[in-house]
């Protein structure tokens, strides 16, 4: 028995072994990805003890003395709690709401259009916005809704007399962060719609064209059943990040008269933590936020994984 | 059977028609205010902002882009930014390319829970202060190589590569190569990377994009505006100046001169900023879609 075991045992981690010796040149292929994970994923991990220390700059991360729960205490009791809560969960669905249906609908226009040519037109033109910066898109954005600005003289033809302020009124933060989103990367996110679109068995299209199916119908019983796998991907990877919502337009469209509603918790983690350097409360509304959003992902995946098979992993 | 041949067209002809006017509102929709841009950049300023130019450009000149070329941050930002996206892509490739190759071997032992910890780090991260720690205790706060280093890898681009070694490369050659005695390395840069051209130009692309519009890294870890990327001088110019103008008290007349030249200045320094984007586009477009193919193939 015991011999038995072992002959069968030996060849394996013999085998592992063997194949160790003769790739370990893949370990240094692998070692600069990992090594700079490690630096810059995994050692800040270590820093997240933070969130329930003091942090001290002469004590250093382990020096400081252990809090527990305050800041997160702190930060569910702040005024600015629920606003901040509202502030980034109303403004990540609805970009949500436009940024995952818009992409897809865009995709079967596109492989509806009436030539080929047309069709690579409005790619080539659709996509080009993702290439602008953020900065830039946001600098555009000033500019064009400014109160001399184009939108403005357009509003003016059409007989407005006063100049809208868009930018000087809070209610309209919210539809301009969020459309012009849509604006710069629905074009980008209709690719892999387009993709998948283009892998339909051609066959079933005929079929149903012979059945006297409309275009609508076969849009309805072909196309959007062959793309559902690929839209509860992009769904799970969407809803997982909601609270990971982006901190750069929004920080650079934020002004003085908006912030009440522009104000998202990753804008104010960079404010607590980088401007006003209270490291240690920042340290924790960044990890209340991330295991928020982990959570969600982990539940999005799931449940996606038992309603249609799909998921991320 | 022929009235519900014509019935059936009918539709199909109206709904060819919805399409295509829904396109064309789309195109003219993104290209409208690209063109703008472009039209508000070398037209009169105060044509602009009386919006009389909103179609063609009216008393064409190149004012702006003359004071745009004087400002001596413009120049500084576009030097540090072709530093930093040369480096940092270069810096990128290096980590990715090798990496992604290592790991789409079947007989690499252990790449399953490498892959796993690599993964695990898009999904759950430190945080911003927790990682600004980091690069403080690693001295590079303020200096040139953190915006080589920093956001020069993506574990995103890494599987898009393993994900194409993976499906390129098949295990014959590689055990053939290995039968003549070929050794990893060799192996890698003789046959591997000549084949692959196209995916290190995918990844290439995509963080030379990504340096080039990166704004975030520079804003929280240099101060020292010698430094400062392009896209960081924008924000001063384009977005932070508006507040400026806003703030200051003197009459309303020179507000609104002050204005309406910083108004056609902002255009040009768009155009400005943009156009090595603009001139590499047809390249961008068809390799950035290559990987999203790529990528699609698998998560």
């Amino acid at each position: 028995m015991k011999a038995a075991a072992v002959t069968v045992k030996r060849p394996l981690s013999e085998r592992i072994v063997r194949q160790v010796r003769k790739n370990w040149m893949l370990y240094l292929f692998v070692a600069p990805s990992l090594i700079y994970l490690i630096i810059f994923n995994y050692v800040p991990l270590y820093g997240i003890q933070l969130a329930f220390k003091d942090f001290s700059a002469a004590q250093g991360i382990w020096g400081s003395k252990w809090t527990g729960f305050t800041h997160f205490q702190r930060f569910f009791e702040s005024y600015q709690f629920w606003t901040l809560m509202e502030n980034t969960i109303v403004l990540s669905l609805y970009s949500l709401c436009m940024n995952f249906p818009i992409p897809i609908i865009l995709a079967l226009l596109l492989n509806y259009s009436i030539s080929r040519k047309f069709k690579k037109f409005t790619q080539t033109v659709t996509y080009a916005p993702y290439f602008i910066s953020v900065v830039v898109l946001v600098g555009m954005i000033q500019v064009f809704f400014a109160p001399d600005g184009p939108i403005n003289q357009f509003l003016k033809l059409f007989g407005m007399q006063e100049p809208v302020l868009f930018m000087g009124s809070p209610e309209y933060f919210r539809h301009i962060f969020v459309w012009s989103g849509v604006w710069r990367q629905a074009g980008w996110g209709s690719i892999i719609y387009i993709a998948t679109l283009a892998g339909v068995n051609p066959e079933l299209h005929e079929a149903a064209i012979v059945d006297g199916a409309n275009k609508l119908q076969r849009i309805l019983k072909i196309d959007l059943p062959s793309i559902l796998p690929t839209a509860v991907i992009m769904l799970i990877m969407n809803v997982g990040n909601i609270m990971g919502l982006g901190f750069e337009k929004a920080y650079l469209l934020q002004n003085d008269i908006n912030i009440g509603v522009s104000e998202i918790i990753s804008t104010y983690v960079y404010k607590v933590g980088i401007q006003s350097a209270q490291y240690s409360y920042s340290t924790a509304i960044g990890l209340f936020n991330n295991v928020i959003n982990f959570v969600l992902l982990v539940t999005v995946n799931r449940v996606a994984k038992r309603l249609s098979g799909s998921s991320l992993w | 059977m022929s009235a519900h041949r014509i019935k059936r067209t009918r539709f199909d002809l109206v709904f060819d028609i919805v399409v295509t006017t829904l396109l064309i509102l789309g195109c003219l929709c993104v290209l409208y205010p690209l063109y703008f841009v472009v039209i508000a950049s070398v037209s009169d300023p105060t044509a602009v902002t009386s919006g009389e130019a909103l179609l063609y450009p009216v008393g064409l000149n190149f004012k702006s882009y003359n004071m745009i070329f004087q400002d001596r941050r413009i120049w500084s930002g576009y030097g540090n930014t072709i530093f930093y996206t040369f480096f940092g892509t270069l810096f990128g490739l290096i980590i990715t390319i090798p990496s992604g190759y290592a790991l789409s071997r079947r007989d690499f032992a252990g790449r399953g829970l490498i892959l796993k910890l690599m993964v695990f780090t898009m999904y759950f991260q430190g945080g911003l202060i927790p990682t600004y720690l980091v690069v403080q205790g690693l001295n590079l706060i303020n200096t040139r190589y953190v915006l080589i280093i920093i956001g020069s890898f993506t574990v995103f681009n890494l599987i898009i590569s393993r994900t194409f070694f993976e499906s390129t490369i098949p295990v014959e050659l590689q055990e053939a190569a290995d039968i003549d005695g070929c050794s990893t390395p060799r192996f890698f840069f003789s046959i591997v990377l000549p084949l692959s051209k196209a995916i290190v130009a995918v990844i290439a692309l995509y963080y030379a994009v990504g340096h080039w519009n990166s704004f975030f890294n520079a804003l929280i870890y240099v101060s020292d505006e010698k430094l400062y990327p392009l896209q960081l001088i924008l924000r001063d110019i384009l977005i932070s100046s508006q507040t400026l103008a806003a703030d200051g008290m003197s009459d309303p007349e020179t507000i609104r001169e002050m204005e309406t030249i910083a108004f056609s200045i902002k255009y040009g320094i768009i155009i400005v900023a943009s156009v090595p984007v603009l001139i590499l586009y047809p390249f961008l477009q068809k390799y950035f879609v290559k990987g999203v193919m790529i990528g699609s193939i698998k998560g």
